[in-house]
């Protein structure tokens, strides 16, 4: 097949090569995916300023400013406050695979949480999915976790 | 604030992909005509900003690519990212601190990059990016929420969508001019619930320029300034789990100060027209909502009042808006370029009659996290 080049007076240069990274996950990040490695549940970190719970744990308060310190353990559950059902392709830019479509991305307020921690929800009937469902993650099996936002599959609808 | 004008501007046309031009040719495009819009010469700009976006370019540093392109041999540059609109207000400050004239360029090619993954670069790579997040899906989030909130309808925001591709047909650089019904936007092809294509800006190619002045070169200038009258901006939390996606507090802030910098109590009653950065239809009514237009909660009813159609009290994006071209680096600069137009009597067919205080709002990061208001006036 004659390539685009072959074919027009404009030509042009294609990259195809990923540019990779090495990111550190940090002390709390990987506190993180320890505990769901570890007790299956999340952690999150709580402000002794204003007393909000944090997830993932994080080092500094926006609102307060101050250094957060106090890790509170959480559950495994949580409520939708928000969900798109995706209908386009996505290709991880981790693995290169291409995520199945179509695919529910939700907005989880987990149980003992203040802000709202994201992943997919494995639901994709709009009858069967709205706002204020509770969810329960559903981890990977413990021997093939990797300690990376994976370990979590997704969420699931319990109600 | 009075001592600094708006006295040249350009754009390109927008287009889906402009295959003759590398990021270079637009720029010089556009710079050789802002300078002919003011009737300056280059060795009048004493300070250069540019506007680009390492991912989008696909290179780092990726404005100095466009340094002589731009007339910056020599100047002092600098390279702000985002819609155009934060360069701006650099460039302001840059007139402001003691520089007599800065030309501020900005380009975006939409069409040569992947923007699924590089507005997935925007995102924690720990925490969000492996789990397909981008423009797109974030802004279906922040639109489930919205709608949710307020109990708004999906044809309630599709209205945005008819609207501005319909006023895009007076506005010779719009990518998209269409006549459509609310019927057409319903049924166009799902994106991300409850966002249909017809709700989502398109892929773009396009450069715009300004120059921003002082008073001894606004004297020398051609073209009628549009005074700078007040101008803010704001920025809220990065993560989007720790932001209340339907209530714009960012913009509300920016929006207040700008207001009470260019001396403005009630902006429904004291705005002749505004360019608001709407690259989805559901944004159009929430950010009228943060700049204090209307209540929160009530943006989607502006349409169906005649508020904000063209002929009716506040006209909002007589250009069309992002909606009908968003080359995302250039979008807001596009806006603030729309509002001095038309304060200058120059918006040609889409020209608000006697428009005199025109706002323009950019914003940068996703759902809006930062956002930068502008409030422009044809009189000192």
């Amino acid at each position: 097949m004659p390539t685009e080049n072959a074919q027009g007076e404009l030509l042009k240069v294609t990259f195809t090569h990923p540019m990779p990274y090495d990111w550190s996950i940090g002390l709390y990040g990987s506190r993180f995916f320890q505990e769901i490695k570890e007790n299956r549940r999340f952690i999150g970190i709580r402000c002794h300023g204003c007393g909000l719970v944090y997830v993932p744990p994080r080092r500094v308060c926006g609102p307060c400013f101050t250094e957060l310190t106090e890790l509170v353990p959480l559950s495994d559950t949580g409520v939708i406050t928000a969900f798109s059902v995706v209908n386009y392709p996505f290709i991880d830019p981790n693995t290169g695979a291409q995520r199945p479509i179509p695919y529910t991305y939700g907005y989880i307020r987990l149980d003992g949480a203040d802000n709202i921690f994201s992943h997919i929800i494995n639901e994709t009937d709009l009858n069967r999915i709205r706002v204020g469902m509770k969810v329960r993650a559903v981890f990977r099996e413990t021997e093939k976790m990797e300690g990376n936002i994976q370990d979590i599959r997704h969420f699931q609808i319990i109600g | 604030m009075d001592n600094a004008a708006i006295v040249g501007v350009a754009q390109t046309k927008y287009e889906r992909r402009k295959k003759d031009q590398i990021f270079a040719d637009l720029v010089f495009d556009v710079t050789r005509a802002a300078l002919d819009d003011a009737g300056l010469g280059i060795d009048d700009i004493d300070s250069v900003v540019t506007v680009s976006n390492d991912f989008f370019d696909g290179r780092t540093i990726s404005g100095m690519a466009v340094g002589d392109a731009c007339g910056g041999q020599d100047k002092n540059i600098s390279t702000v990212s985002g819609d155009g609109t934060f360069g701006a207000f650099y460039g302001l400050m840059r007139v402001l601190s003691g520089y007599k004239a800065t030309i501020v360029v900005a380009h975006c090619k939409g069409s040569e990059g992947s923007l699924p993954l590089a507005t997935n670069g925007m995102f924690d790579p720990i925490f969000q990016r492996h789990l397909g997040i981008d423009a797109i899906s974030s802004a279906a989030i922040q639109a489930n929420v919205y709608l949710t909130r307020y109990g708004i309808r999906e044809e309630d925001i599709a209205q945005v969508s008819v609207k501005n591709h319909g006023n895009a047909r007076r506005n010779p650089f719009a990518q998209l001019p269409m006549e459509i019904t609310v019927a057409d936007v319903m049924k166009s092809r799902k994106i991300a619930e409850p966002l249909k294509l017809l709700d989502c800006c398109p892929i773009s190619d396009g450069a715009a320029a300004i120059i921003i002045a002082g008073e001894e070169v606004v004297a020398r200038c051609k073209t009628k300034p549009a005074w700078i009258k007040g101008v803010a901006h704001c920025s809220e939390d990065y993560l989007l789990g720790d932001r209340d996606l339907a209530n714009p507090v960012a913009l509300r802030d920016a929006a207040r100060r700008a207001y009470k910098m260019a001396g403005i109590r009630n902006p429904l009653a004291e705005i002749d027209v505004a360019e608001v950065l709407e690259p989805f239809s559901y944004m159009e009514p929430l950010w009228l909502e943060g700049l204090d237009i209307c209540e929160p909660g009530k943006g989607f009813r502006m349409i169906d009042e005649g508020v904000t159609v063209m002929g009716g009290k506040l006209p909002v994006n007589p250009s069309g808006g992002a909606l009908s071209a968003n080359p995302v680096l250039v979008a807001g600069l596009a806006r603030l370029i729309e509002a001095s137009l038309q304060v200058r009597g120059d918006a040609g067919a889409r020209q608000i009659k006697g428009a005199g205080t025109a706002l323009a709002h950019g914003f940068n990061g996703p759902c809006g996290q930062s956002h930068c208001v502008w409030i422009v006036g044809g009189n000192r």
